[in-house]
This record gives C-alpha cells, sequence and structure tokens, in this order.
C-alpha cells in the first residue's frame, strides 16, 4: 500500500480533502467524526494516515508514510537537509503563512537585519544579556540570522503565544509564522523590511527513504496520473 | 581504523606534548551550557549538543577543551604554564553526511607572558610531530588585522561594528564597503533616517506605539541618534580603505608578507606593533627549524564564526582538503580576560586529530 499522511483535525484537513477532491481522489474520514481512521477512493493501493501536521516531517523522513501534507515551514525547520529526505511534490495553494521576524513597533531605529544586529549588540552591552527571539522554529531561524550575519541573540523556546512574549518580557523580539499581520500588530509589534524567513504553505511531499519498490511505485504512477502531476523522483 | 589504533595516536601525541614540559589535565564532559553559549552564541547551539540536567539546567556535552582549561588555569594555574589533554569532543553535526560527531583531541595549550616565543613553541612542536605526514601549512594573523581596524580613521562606533564582525568575513566585507562609501546606503536605511530626522525620538517612539519589552525608550533614542551621526561621518578615505582591502586579500610566504606589510605600515602606522610581533614570531620560528621563507601566510587565515582567535592562528593541513584540519590553534588573549573575571594571561594552544594521523599514517 502506498500510505499518505494528511493532516488530521481543521482546515488543514478540509482544504486537502477538497484538494484531492478537485482532481478525481476522494478522501474521507471512516467511522465515527472523531475517529483518526480514513479512506481513500479514485486511485486503488493507496491508504490514508491521519496524523498532527506537526508530525507528517518527521514520518516522511523515516519513510513510515510514502507521500504527506504538511506545510513547508515545518517540513524546513524539522528536518536537516530536509530537499534530501523528501521531494516539493505540489505546492497546493492553501495555508499560506510568513514566518517572519518581529519586533515592536515602538524601536523606530529598527528596520532590518542590520538595524536588529547593531541593536542586538547595544542591548547585550546594556542590559548584560543577548537580546531574545521567541521561536518554536529554531532551525529555520538561526541559519537565517547566521545568514545574514546577526550576532549577540539567543533564541528562547516559545510553542504558542508568541507574540505575548516580548510584553510578558520573556523575549525582546519574534520569529512566527503570520498571515494577516493582524495579532503582530494587536500586540504592537512590526515586521522586519527584510524578515521574511519563509513563505510556507501546504505541500505534499515524497519520502526518499520510503519502500517505492512493487505495488506502492505502481500506485505513485496512477496517482501522479490522476493529479496531472510528473512522477517524482523519488521512487528509485 | 579501530578506536584501538585511534586511541594509541592519542596517546602517542599526548605522551609527547607531556615529554615537551606540559602538565596533565582533565576536564567534565558535561558542562554548563551558560559560559558556552555566552561566549560563542546561538551558532553554538547548531554545533554542540545541548541536554538538560532537572538540577544544574543546560549542559553541553564537551564541543572543545580551550574553556574548561581557561577557567581551570585561571582558577589555579601557575604562571607560566603548559598543559596537555585528551579526550572525547562531541560536535552536533546538521547535514546528513556531516563529519565525525565524537571524536578524540589531543591538545597543548601555553599561558606564557612571552607571545612570540610560545606561538613558536605550539606550532613548532606541532609541526615537528606531524613532519611525516606531509601535511600543508596554513597560518595567518587576526591581531594584525585587529590593529588595522582600530587604526582605521573613522569613528570608535564604526570600529567596534567591524571588530565585533571580524570572525564573520561576509558581514565584515558588507559593512567595511558601506564605511568606506563603496556600497551606496541601502533604500531601507535611506528612509529610515528620513523618519528619524524629522522629529526628536522620543516624539517618534511615542508616535509608534505602546513601547513593549525590556528595550527601553533611552536604548532606541541612543541608537536612533547614533544612526543619524554615523549618516554625517564622513567615508573611511579611498586610500586607508584601499589599504584594509590589501591587508584582508594578503597572501603570501611568511618572510614576503612581512616584507609587504612593512611596506604598509608607514601608511597604517597602527598595525606597526603587531607587524613586528609577526616579525619576532618569525625569527623564534626559524629558531626552532622551520622555514619562514616558504611558510604559508594569509591575513585572513583563521576568521570563521565560534573562533576566538585574536593573534597567531594555524593549520596542519591532509592533501584531501575533504578532510578537517589535522591540527588547528592559534592565540585567544581576550578570550582568558573574557573567562577570568578581569584577570588575563596571554594563551596560545592547539589541537590534533588522532583519528586522522592515525588514518594518514597508513591504517586504512
Amino acid at each position: 500500500m502506498l500510505k499518505i499522511g494528511v493532516p488530521s483535525k481543521g482546515r488543514l484537513m478540509e482544504k486537502t480533502f477538497q484538494w484531492f477532491g478537485a482532481r478525481g481522489v476522494t478522501m474521507r474520514q471512516t467511522g465515527q467524526e472523531r475517529e483518526y481512521s480514513g479512506a481513500v477512493d479514485g486511485v486503488d493501493g493507496v491508504e490514508l494516515v491521519l496524523l498532527s501536521a506537526g508530525e507528517i516531517p518527521r514520518e516522511l523522513a523515516a519513510g513510515r508514510v510514502h507521500l504527506g501534507v504538511t506545510g513547508s515551514d515545518l517540513v524546513r525547520d524539522k528536518l536537516a537537509d530536509w530537499d534530501r529526505q523528501v521531494a516539493d511534490w505540489a505546492p497546493m495553494g492553501f495555508g499560506h503563512a510568513d514566518l517572519v521576524i518581529a519586533v515592536p513597533a515602538a524601536w523606530i531605529d529598527v528596520d532590518t537585519l542590520d538595524d536588529l544586529d547593531a541593536a542586538a549588540a547595544a542591548f547585550r552591552a546594556a542590559h548584560g544579556h543577548r537580546l531574545r527571539i521567541a521561536t518554536k522554529y529554531h532551525r529555520l531561524v538561526r541559519e537565517f540570522l547566521t545568514a545574514n550575519g546577526v550576532a549577540d541573540y539567543a533564541l528562547v523556546d516559545s510553542q504558542g503565544a508568541t507574540e505575548g512574549t516580548v510584553k510578558n518580557l520573556t523575549a525582546e523580539a519574534i520569529a512566527d509564522i503570520t498571515s494577516t499581520g493582524e495579532t503582530l500588530k494587536a500586540n504592537h509589534l512590526k515586521v522586519l523590511s527584510d524578515g521574511l524567513i519563509h513563505a510556507s504553505q501546504a505541500t505534499l511531499f515524497a519520502a526518499r527513504a520510503a519502500d517505492w519498490s512493487g505495488p506502492s511505485k505502481a500506485s505513485l504512477s496512477a496517482l501522479a496520473a490522476r493529479l496531472g502531476l510528473p512522477v517524482p523522483a523519488v521512487s528509485g | 581504523m579501530t578506536k584501538a589504533a585511534i586511541r594509541a595516536e592519542a596517546e602517542r601525541l599526548f605522551g609527547a606534548f607531556v615529554a615537551a614540559g606540559a602538565v596533565p589535565v582533565e576536564a567534565d564532559i558535561l558542562l554548563p551550557a551558560e559560559t558556552l553559549l555566552d561566549l560563542y552564541g546561538e551558532d553554538i547551539r547548531a554545533r554542540a549538543y545541548i541536554t538538560a540536567d532537572p538540577m544544574a539546567g543546560e549542559m553541553m556535552l564537551r564541543p572543545d577543551f580551550t574553556v574548561p582549561v581557561v577557567q581551570g588555569h585561571m582558577t589555579n594555574g601557575a604562571d607560566p604554564a603548559r598543559y596537555a589533554y585528551m579526550g572525547e569532543v562531541f560536535r552536533r553535526q546538521e547535514h546528513l553526511d556531516g563529519r565525525a560527531r565524537e571524536y578524540l583531541q589531543v591538545g597543548y595549550e601555553v599561558f606564557d607572558r612571552a607571545a612570540p616565543q610560545a606561538d613558536a613553541e605550539v606550532f613548532a612542536l606541532f609541526q615537528g610531530l606531524l613532519a611525516d605526514l606531509n601535511l600543508r601549512s596554513a597560518t595567518g594573523d587576526i591581531g594584525i588585522l585587529m590593529a588595522a581596524v582600530k587604526g582605521l580613521t573613522t569613528t570608535d562606533r564604526r570600529k567596534r561594528a567591524l571588530l565585533r564582525h571580524i570572525w564573520r568575513p561576509q558581514r565584515f566585507r558588507a559593512l567595511l564597503d558601506r564605511f568606506a562609501g563603496r556600497a551606496p546606503v541601502p533604500a531601507a536605511r535611506a528612509q529610515l533616517l528620513q523618519r528619524l530626522a524629522a522629529d526628536a525620538p522620543q516624539a517618534l517612539i511615542a508616535a509608534a506605539g505602546p513601547l513593549v519589552g525590556l528595550r527601553t525608550a533611552e536604548d532606541i533614542a541612543a541608537r536612533a541618534e547614533a544612526l543619524l551621526e554615523d549618516a554625517k561621518a564622513p567615508p573611511i578615505t579611498a586610500p586607508e580603505a584601499a589599504l584594509l582591502y590589501d591587508l584582508l586579500t594578503l597572501e603570501a610566504p611568511s618572510r614576503a608578507a612581512l616584507a609587504h606589510l612593512r611596506g604598509i605600515a608607514p601608511m597604517l602606522p597602527a598595525i606597526g606593533p603587531a607587524v613586528e610581533t609577526f616579525a619576532a614570531r618569525l625569527d623564534a620560528l626559524a629558531a626552532r627549524g622551520v622555514d619562514t621563507g616558504a611558510l604559508p601566510f594569509e591575513a585572513s587565515h583563521g576568521r570563521s564564526t565560534l573562533e576566538y582567535y585574536d593573534g597567531f592562528v594555524f593549520s596542519l593541513l591532509a592533501p584531501d582538503a575533504d578532510l578537517p584540519p589535522v591540527a588547528s590553534g592559534g592565540r585567544y588573549d581576550a578570550l582568558t580576560a573574557v573567562l577570568g573575571q578581569g584577570r588575563s594571561i596571554p594563551a596560545v594552544g592547539g589541537i590534533v586529530r588522532p583519528a586522522l594521523v592515525a588514518r594518514l599514517r597508513g591504517g586504512a
């Protein structure tokens, strides 16, 4: 069986079902409404696996699912050398969110990463500790800041309500996903003009480590034909 | 290559360091993460294994010996002192085909106020011990670069910014290009300056909305004023900038490099003492039998993040460019000041990777 991992709840699941449905592949939950089991109609040999969106990168990396739908931000953050572990098969056009760096709007002297770096140096000298940036995207943020030569900062982990950390004095700046910017604004934060780390969207990924021999390969070809996509270069 | 063969090689090197007069020292494998994070910054998290202890907080698996050895010396060391150590270090790998996650290091550190002689002692010892491997030597001197920056005719703020990024060559170059007027003022910065010039900082801050977080209105106003001041400062003059660009790319055999540096010293007098330190080091190296006429010198060698070297730097490299240096080291006077809480002592040292030595010596 070719296993496809799909987010197990909410809008991401609904939109995923719609995306496949519009291409003639019907996904549905089976059993009771809250039961995490599903079925796929329209292509033979495909099994639906409902998973937390945050766990799909790991399942793809391990090859326990052949295909998976999740945010491109999660794959890039959770997987080292992500493009060598999964193939980016199809962007799906929903779940758009930008991972950005934001600072207090009242920081009139800070507009770019260059400013952030200089402000961080002065902050460290004045306050005795590094300028803290709250995020849950540690790898993406660190690689971005290193590549842009920002120093004297420290990442602090924040798994939710990240926009509130500045007001609560547990961080001086944040790196988080935003779609409309309303939450940032409500928390008196602004995005740096060059602070876009990654423009994320829901994406269909193929796992390089999955077992692509025999029937799963045939199912992949059938699915690709149905979706109108080229077969991804993962199946050996 | 078996672990036993690597350990045998490590013990041979360790024995040689002890024979050269070093006191054997041990260091903990689990180190408090805070000191290392404070020293190296967030980048170390990508390079070291961090674990949580319920009582002691964040701990780090020893990424190198320098910090614990310096701390040990600053607490109860003799002056001068020589130390040798041998043990595993642990390096987190963020790429699929990364380098070794744990490997043995054997090291030799010298805390001695006679700096050029100590530099020469360490390099000659390492080169001599590995002479049969036909390694390529690379040397440099970050002290000359730092002296050149400190001697620029520009504001202290610009010099501090350049010095802070001396180990980040790209960022350093971008700042230098801007301060020298070679790169245009970025549009975002021009707009920012325009806005800042429009009103007093306090009024602008108040207009921008409620201020949240620890960074105060005074912090913000101070930098706003600094930005306006910087915009008025004249660029670093073209001849002076040209000397610095020349210095950054200087690569020559050591004696030729010295002649070149002595040639530019009259135009950049601030590098004079650092150049004479370089000269004294070359004499000390020659006295120990190193061929300084051929010894390669690159002014920018050793400029990489996570480094703390601020003077002489060296690497001994295998012909296979994909391998990490077989040995590397350098001078880190400033680190002893940071860790010494007010006290400092000139320090130089280096490490060897016995696994590579064993491999090159014909294991497999």
